[in-house]
């Protein structure tokens, strides 16, 4: 009987090593010989840097190099995923606050600690533009070199691109009823608990970079095109993340890692603070202004959104971010007419990047608040006023675009149940509900090779990186079914350029369906060449061999695939290497460059206890649907979507990082800057999944793991204005803001 | 000037350790720089993320905020000393089996704290669970399996 691996929560690999210490990240990879560096920045965003003063540094025990832009390639080398924006180090001007002027590399950490606190940087600190409006106002400094983008109209802007996507009529069209709000989203930070590290060190070929990196061959790229080198000097280890949520996607300091590596000799080591992360990494601040018009049923008659993302000081993959909120912003909607107006706004801030949910966290909270406005409006049930707009499965609701993949509806239903939607309402208490739609990956490609060896025994090689999501696990469920291999024969092996094939990334949920379909054509690769060895081997034809669940059977026989290999190539040995790829085309008309293989739908139902006294609000019961089309590994989505939705729950209700009038982040670290703790959860936690194996990846699955952050917000704004009658349009609903709203009216 | 190594001794997972630590070393720098421990865990490096909790002499510690030289003739225990003998404890078995774990970094210092409670209160509620985690910090999951894990470890005891 054929054994299936899918849809079983088969413990997570590396799970032991987790639990015992074992687990090797970044910081825990010991290399001889090793250097250690330390950064130097200024106490302010934005600086003339005058000179620096590296004398009494380099006196220090143990300094064996200090590195500034004038030791570098000059020009000094950008780098960037998308715009090759970044320096290495800082030249003329730093743009924002942890912006390094200066490294230093000593045998010792007290050494590099020592030599990076004598650095003297002769500074004049200037105005920074710290917000939208300040980076719009016409007379504001340009953050950005308009040299770098010579021919964008947008040069002598602090706009890096604006986005406008639409259909139908918007200016035009009728509405009984329209919604008009403005609303805001702030500036949070991924707090991954294991802080940024890297390692590079010479090696023959080149240069090795350790980074706990979730794109190998982004990082590989850009390192390469930073040393003006072929890729295949560069080789990138990828360690296992402790946690990315995007802030691990794009490279960061691993250019001048290199740089450092190849000037000294040596290897070196830099493992960034907490602090230091936090000036590195963060999601985009939004703002957003919405007209929403309705009928009197409460059908979307059309959207005006216009928003503008306060992005950093360098683009890093900020631009991306904007464009694909802004494309899918309607969210999973009917939406006859829409006009959306995005803009990526540069400042003098920390570079923001890849955050879970990448941009549709932001969007949702205005347009899914404008839902729960109007049903107020209209008198229709929040639940229901959905129903009326969301598209049935298979009908386009992006004009051109992929069709709803899902039955979406239910989602909606399932959450609303699992609350206890139309129950009494207790005192003090409300309910909201939301749904989250993300555009999954576009154009994209992972390549898998999957090497069946002698013994019956494979190796799954991927570039997928495991940062908790569970890809190891998944990616090996996925062998075993395909090969009929247990999944204790078969080791995944990711995280090395020079040993994995190809792959984009491990972002937009897409790990599952493409590296997924790229290891089952890769298995069935093998499978084929069984099939051929088989005929060849005992002189039948192909078509009299059969192969699956670990055997190939010719005529009345059954061969084990140890057996037949042992057959076919004798006391050589060999192996059969088997080649998948997915790919989704790059589409050139189309604006994200190609169409969304799947949507990542959540819908998340709130219910929450509001102390008018103090403003706190306490989240008494919190539902959250996902449709996931099939779940490989139930445990581990619902763990995720569980992950996602707490992680919402922090720019729901308490983060933001708060910056002075010098750009400098007031709250920083762990000790002013609150996520989510274990006394933060709600009592009642739900996580349900829609499975009906309607997606694109293996055995109907879709991506999964962000859809909790998506929906949170919307969904909690509706119920704390349900139980206290406030409608909060900032986030986060601190007590503070909350106890304001319920106090002073205005 | 660096200041001069002082000499101390000290029992980590059961084995006796002589080292010359820096005064302003910490105990989690020792445990991971100079014992070879890395298995306790650095993050925020004061006190507020619970990655690097220890056992101190049979109380929960975080590491990063003991000086190396406040550790002399102490008995420390780390995640590495959790498993005697190859075996799991029952604490690491139910995080795994709980789905509590997933990128795992703040894991070590989730299960050592765990442990500390379970050792002062056997048996202890939700909300003594919560209370006694409050001071670790995951970000990847949504802390229900966690509190899960540890009442079924309480529970297999019984």
């Amino acid at each position: 009987m054929q054994t299936t691996w899918i849809g079983r929560s088969m413990a997570r690999v590396g799970g032991v090593d987790r639990v015992t210490g074992a687990q090797l990240y970044v910081a825990d990879i010991h290399v001889d010989n090793v250097l250690h560096v330390k950064l130097v920045h200024l106490n302010c965003a934005r600086a003339r840097i005058a000179g620096i003063d590296t004398a009494d540094a380099a006196r220090v025990e143990g300094v064996r190099c200090i590195m500034t832009a004038a030791d570098l390639p000059q020009p000094v080398p950008r780098y960037g995923p998308v715009h090759r924006d970044r320096p290495v180090l800082a030249v003329g001007e730093t743009k924002f606050f942890g912006e390094p002027v200066a490294a230093v590399a000593a045998e010792t950490e007290d050494a590099a600690a020592s030599a990076a606190a004598l650095i003297t940087v002769d500074h004049e600190e200037l105005p920074a533009v710290l917000s939208v409006d300040a980076a719009l106002d016409p007379a504001a400094p340009l953050v950005q070199d308009p040299s770098l983008r010579a021919n964008d109209p947008l040069a002598q802007t602090n706009i890096l691109h604006e986005w406008q996507f639409g259909w139908g009529a918007p200016g035009d069209a009728r509405a009984d009823c329209i919604i008009e709000n403005d609303y805001s989203f702030p500036m949070v930070t991924h707090f991954a608990i294991e802080p940024h590290g890297f390692l590079a060190a010479p090696d023959p070929e080149g240069v090795t970079i350790w980074s706990p990196i979730q794109h190998p061959y982004v990082l590989q790229r850009v390192v390469a095109s930073a040393l003006d080198w072929p890729v295949s000097r560069v080789r990138v280890i990828a360690p296992d993340p402790g946690g990315g949520f995007g802030g691990k996607g794009w490279p960061k300091f691993e250019p001048l890692m290199a740089f450092l590596a190849l000037r000294t000799g040596r290897p070196v080591r830099l493992v960034l603070t907490l602090e230091e992360t936090f000036q590195q990494v963060r999601r985009t601040s939004a703002r957003a202004h919405v007209r929403t018009g309705f009928d009197l049923s409460g059908r979307i008659v059309f959207q005006d959104i216009h928003a503008d993302f306060l992005i950093g000081a360098y683009a890093d993959i900020g631009g991306r971010v904007v464009s694909k909120a802004g494309y899918a912003a309607c969210g999973p909607y009917r939406t006859p007419h829409a006009r959306i107006i995005a803009r990526a706004v540069l400042s003098h801030t920390t570079p923001s990047t890849a955050f879970r949910g990448f941009g549709t966290p932001q969007a949702s909270w205005a347009v899914e608040s404008q839902l729960n406005a109007a049903a107020m409006r209209l008198g229709i049930d929040p639940v229901e006023i959905r129903l009326r707009n969301i598209p049935a499965k298979g009908e386009a609701f992006i004009p051109g675009d992929t069709p709803a993949d899902g039955e979406w509806d239910s989602a909606l239903r399932l959450a609303a149940r699992e609350i206890g939607w139309h129950e009494p309402m207790p005192k003090l208490r409300g309910r909201g509900i939301s749904l989250g739609l993300k555009s999954s990956a576009t154009a994209s490609a992972s390549f898998a090779l999957v090497r069946l060896h002698y013994d019956g025994s494979a190796s799954v090689l991927s570039g997928t990186s495991d940062m908790g999501q569970g890809a190891r696990t998944v990616l090996k469920q996925i062998a075993a079914q395909e090969l009929g291999i247990p999944p204790e024969r078969i080791a995944v092996v990711m995280g090395d350029t020079s040993v994995v094939p190809f792959d984009s990334s491990t972002s937009a949920s897409r790990s599952t369906v493409f590296m997924g379909n790229a290891i089952v054509k890769a298995c069935r690769d093998i499978k084929d060449t069984l099939k051929r060895m088989a005929a060849e081997t005992f002189a039948v034809g192909e078509d009299a061999v059969t192969a699956g669940n670990g055997y190939i059977r010719v005529g009345g026989r059954e061969l084990t695939y140890e057996q037949l290999l042992k057959s076919h190539f004798g006391p050589p040995r060999g192996e059969v290497i088997g080649i998948g790829q997915e790919r989704n085309a790059f589409v050139t008309d189309h604006p994200l460059g190609g169409k969304p293989a799947f949507w990542e739908l959540m819908c998340a139902a709130a219910e929450v206890e509001v102390d008018p006294d103090t403003g706190m609000v306490q989240l008494t019961r919190l539902a959250l649907v996902s449709d996931v089309g099939k779940a490989l590994n139930p445990q581990q989505v619902e763990a995720q979507d569980e992950g996602a939705a707490v992680m919402g729950l922090g720019h729901t209700f308490m983060e933001q990082l708060l910056l002075d009038e010098h750009g400098r982040i007031r709250n920083l670290g762990a000790l002013d800057y609150r996520i989510p703790t274990i006394q933060d959860v709600p009592s009642s936690l739900h996580s349900v999944l829609i499975e009906n194996a309607d997606g694109p990846g293996p055995y109907g699955a879709k991506g999964a793991g962000e859809g909790g952050t998506l929906a949170i917000a919307a969904a909690v704004g509706a119920a704390v204005n349900q139980a206290a009658g406030v409608e909060i349009r900032d986030l986060p609903l601190t007590p503070e803001r909350v106890w304001r709203a319920i106090h002073i009216r205005t | 000037m660096v200041p001069a190594a002082i000499p101390i001794t000290l029992v980590v997972n059961g084995r006796q350790h002589a080292l010359d630590v820096r005064p302003h070393h910490t105990l989690l720098e020792a445990l991971r720089d100079q014992m070879g421990l890395t298995g306790t865990k650095e993050c925020c490096s004061e006190g507020e993320c619970g990655a690097c909790t220890v056992l101190l002499d049979g109380r929960a510690v975080t590491s990063c905020l003991v000086l190396a030289v406040e550790a002399a003739g102490a008995e420390v225990v780390t995640i590495e000393g959790l498993a005697a003998g190859g075996r799991l404890d029952r604490l690491q078995q139910s995080f795994i089996d709980a789905g509590a774990v997933q990128c795992g970094f703040c894991i070590p210092g989730m299960i050592m704290a765990a442990k500390y409670l379970l050792m002062t209160n056997p048996h202890p509620s939700v909300d003594e669970i919560q209370n006694g985690l409050a001071g670790n910090l995951c970000r990847c999951g949504g802390y229900s399996r966690i509190i899960g894990a540890v009442a079924s470890a309480a529970r297999s005891e019984r």
